[in-house]
């Protein structure tokens, strides 16, 4: 007898089904959301006036605190956003075994590139 | 547990080979497809802050690439892909509100969507042309 024969149905059904972790996961999306709404303009604007610019002008810019600090944040919200919108692409059309390995690699990926990214601005901030 | 396994094959959902395309569909996917290939980008991002990081040589190097005609194609297609994302999330978080969900309204927030997003990455790249001199 395995564990889900010996408990009643209201055991198995209870703190599973629609309401399990959705609301915590539709949230922080929506949250990330509306913060990467000023961020990317943000990012997009700066990008679009360094149309052009050589490397020393571009880290410039960059080493300036506001500037690195409004690189990380997007950094921050945009691999959260992504690990989240990604992993719910997922759930949806991948039915196999592979959709846990795929929904932790998204998870790691985005842990990672988001690491990447910060410390790469830091390195710019810091550098000289 | 009670078998829930059909007795016969039942009909599917409706099928999508068969349905016409309407623009809330569309814009339904495209935010999707959008987010992928965002998703994409970001990665690219990652490589071009780090290549930054490294040293005008490795800043070179991906600049250059980006500059090519296949990486400004794929530029603009970011681009374009990033404003209707944004805009298409902006009108998720409106609906998210419990506001605009009459069919008159999902059409017109559904053509803004588009409108902005081609007006929007036309002015990207004209600003960024312009700049560039």
């Amino acid at each position: 007898m395995d564990r889900q024969h010996t408990r009643s149905p209201l055991a198995r059904a209870s703190g599973l089904g629609s309401a399990k972790a959705g609301v915590e996961h539709w949230w922080a999306e929506r949250v990330s959301a509306v913060a990467l709404v000023p961020l990317t303009l943000w990012f997009v604007a700066s990008i679009i006036a360094h149309t052009g610019a050589d490397h020393a002008t571009f880290i410039a810019w960059l080493r300036t605190p506001l500037a690195t600090i409004l690189m990380i944040l997007p950094l921050i919200a945009l691999f959260h956003h992504t690990a989240l919108g990604l992993q719910v692409i997922i759930e949806d059309y991948v039915h196999s075994g592979a959709k846990f390995a795929a929904v932790i690699a998204v998870r790691l990926g985005c842990f990672a590139l988001a690491c990447a990214g910060i410390v790469a601005a830091l390195r710019i901030a810091f550098s000289g | 547990m009670p078998d829930s396994t059909p007795k016969r094959p039942r009909p599917l959902s409706p099928n999508i080979q068969i349905y016409r395309p309407q623009l809330t569909s569309v814009l339904s996917i495209v935010n999707r497809i959008t987010g992928v290939i965002l998703s994409v980008s970001a990665v690219v991002l990652v490589i071009w802050l780090t290549a930054a990081a490294t040293d005008p040589q490795a800043y070179a190097a991906v600049q250059g690439a980006i500059a090519s005609w296949i990486g400004q194609i794929m530029l603009f297609g970011c681009t374009f892909a990033f404003f209707l994302h944004l805009c298409g999330g902006i009108r998720h978080l409106v609906w998210d509100t419990v506001h605009g969900f009459e069919l008159r309204s999902i059409y017109a927030s559904g053509w803004a969507v588009v409108t902005a997003s081609v007006v929007l990455t036309v002015a990207a790249w004209v600003a960024s042309l312009v700049l560039a001199g």
